[in-house]
């Protein structure tokens, strides 16, 4: 979803952050994305690569680190691992599920010169 | 330029009128340049500070031999850091003021607007309320609420597919908003973005119509994960499609087990009272802390 915002937004974290520690030049870019952001990583490469382009971070490398998805199942009052947010429990087979992890869309950190 | 999150990025509109103002200076020399204007954001403003610590290569990443001076930097920022900030700065605006703000998400043709012309209606003399409205082009919908009376703004993003807390912001500031009124934010018809983007409201209403399809929770549940209360418009044609109201909750509570479900028709009227004794319940509920506050 709305892939070209999110890529938009972590130049301006990388521009707010080149601003501050001065620096010119980013090789590097490291994200979190969670299992359940519903980011979906080729196309945010795809928009990443476009947003940046004549920016300090053209050309930059983008390292995508996958976290999983954990919910909270209310009938077996445990955290159990969930693949989708309508996924059901893998213990009771039950939709009775929060998600308690799995939707950070984080910069982590970047590699520069 | 817009610095929530660049969707739509040059293209918004705030009631026609472009919401950053690029101009242009021609200096003495004859050279000219051009710059936007950052906008005021009001006291309590918050700032976004970038915590960035230097160390040297982190042995976790591989690189290539033989680069020089190369370094990394933590961020550790969410993506939408800066949207959230602006969120929270609408929020305490609104709260200070005692205002019930609902953003109001759907597909496109679920009857939104409609339904929001009918709340009004129903409204009058009870309570006031004043609109944002959200499309990427034309005024259209803000005329059809202005025509009730109440004070509505429109919003379009142009390519942008979702509202963003600094537009609300800016629209906010250009609207009266008395206290303790309600402020409806009607976003753009889409299902997916505005799931993301927190504009300050208190809740999130998700409105699917019975025209649709029944399992549309489970096939965009980022947006009825987010939303609080689903309201299921259009319940006069259920006797002519074949939607089933249970189903279709059972389909929402998958994905959030806590969402409220209020069967309406703004056509007709059916179950609008409900719909009015909920967003009662919800301004009765901001406005207790303030009271107490008040009288302490």
């Amino acid at each position: 979803m709305h892939e070209m915002s999110l890529a938009e937004g972590v130049l301006q974290l990388i521009e707010d952050a080149a601003r501050e520690q001065e620096f010119a030049k980013v090789t590097t870019v490291w994200l979190e994305i969670g299992q359940l952001s519903g980011v979906e990583v080729e196309a945010m490469k795809f928009c990443f690569d476009a947003v940046t382009r004549d920016s300090i971070a053209d050309g930059a490398r983008l390292e995508i680190i996958a976290l999983p998805g954990t919910g909270w199942c209310m009938e077996c009052s445990m955290s159990v691992p969930m693949a989708e947010v309508f996924g059901e429990c893998p213990q009771c087979g039950g939709h009775r599920m929060q998600v308690t992890g799995g939707t950070e869309m984080r910069v982590k950190e970047l590699e520069v010169a | 330029m817009c610095t929530t999150c660049g969707c739509g990025e040059g293209e918004v509109k705030i009631d026609g009128v472009d919401a950053h103002h690029e101009h242009e200076h021609v200096h003495a020399d004859g050279t000219r340049h051009s710059h936007g204007h950052d906008h005021e954001h009001g006291a309590g403003a918050t700032h976004e500070h970038v915590h960035a610590h230097q160390h040297s290569y982190a042995p976790a990443h591989s690189h290539a031999p033989g680069v020089g001076n190369r370094r990394m930097v933590q961020i550790e920022q969410d993506i939408l850091a800066k949207n959230n900030a602006y969120a929270a700065q609408n929020r305490q605006r609104l709260a200070a003021s005692g205002i019930f703000a609902l953003n109001l998400v759907s597909s496109p043709g679920s009857g939104k607007t409609t339904l929001l012309v009918k709340t009004i209606g129903m409204l009058k003399g009870r309570q006031r309320v004043a609109v944002i409205e959200g499309d990427q082009q034309t005024s259209q919908d803000a005329e059809r609420i202005r025509a009730t009376g109440a004070p509505a703004i429109q919003i379009n993003t142009g390519k942008g597919c979702h509202l963003d807390a600094h537009m609300v912001g800016h629209a906010m500031g250009k609207l009266e908003l008395p206290e303790d009124s309600l402020l409806m934010i009607e976003n753009v018809g889409n299902l997916v973005c505005p799931a993301a983007f927190d504009l300050g409201e208190a809740h999130k209403v998700v409105i699917l119509s019975v025209t649709e399809g029944e399992d549309k929770p489970i096939k965009y549940p980022d947006m009825f994960r987010a939303a609080k209360l689903m309201l299921m418009n259009k319940c006069d044609l259920l006797p002519y499609v074949s939607f089933s109201v249970p189903r279709a909750i059972e389909f929402a509570r998958r994905v959030n087990p806590a969402i409220e479900v209020i069967e309406v028709s703004a056509t007709t009227g059916a179950g609008m009272e409900a719909w009015l004794e909920w967003i009662g319940r919800g301004a009765a509920e901001l406005a207790r802390p303030r009271l107490e506050r008040a009288g302490s």
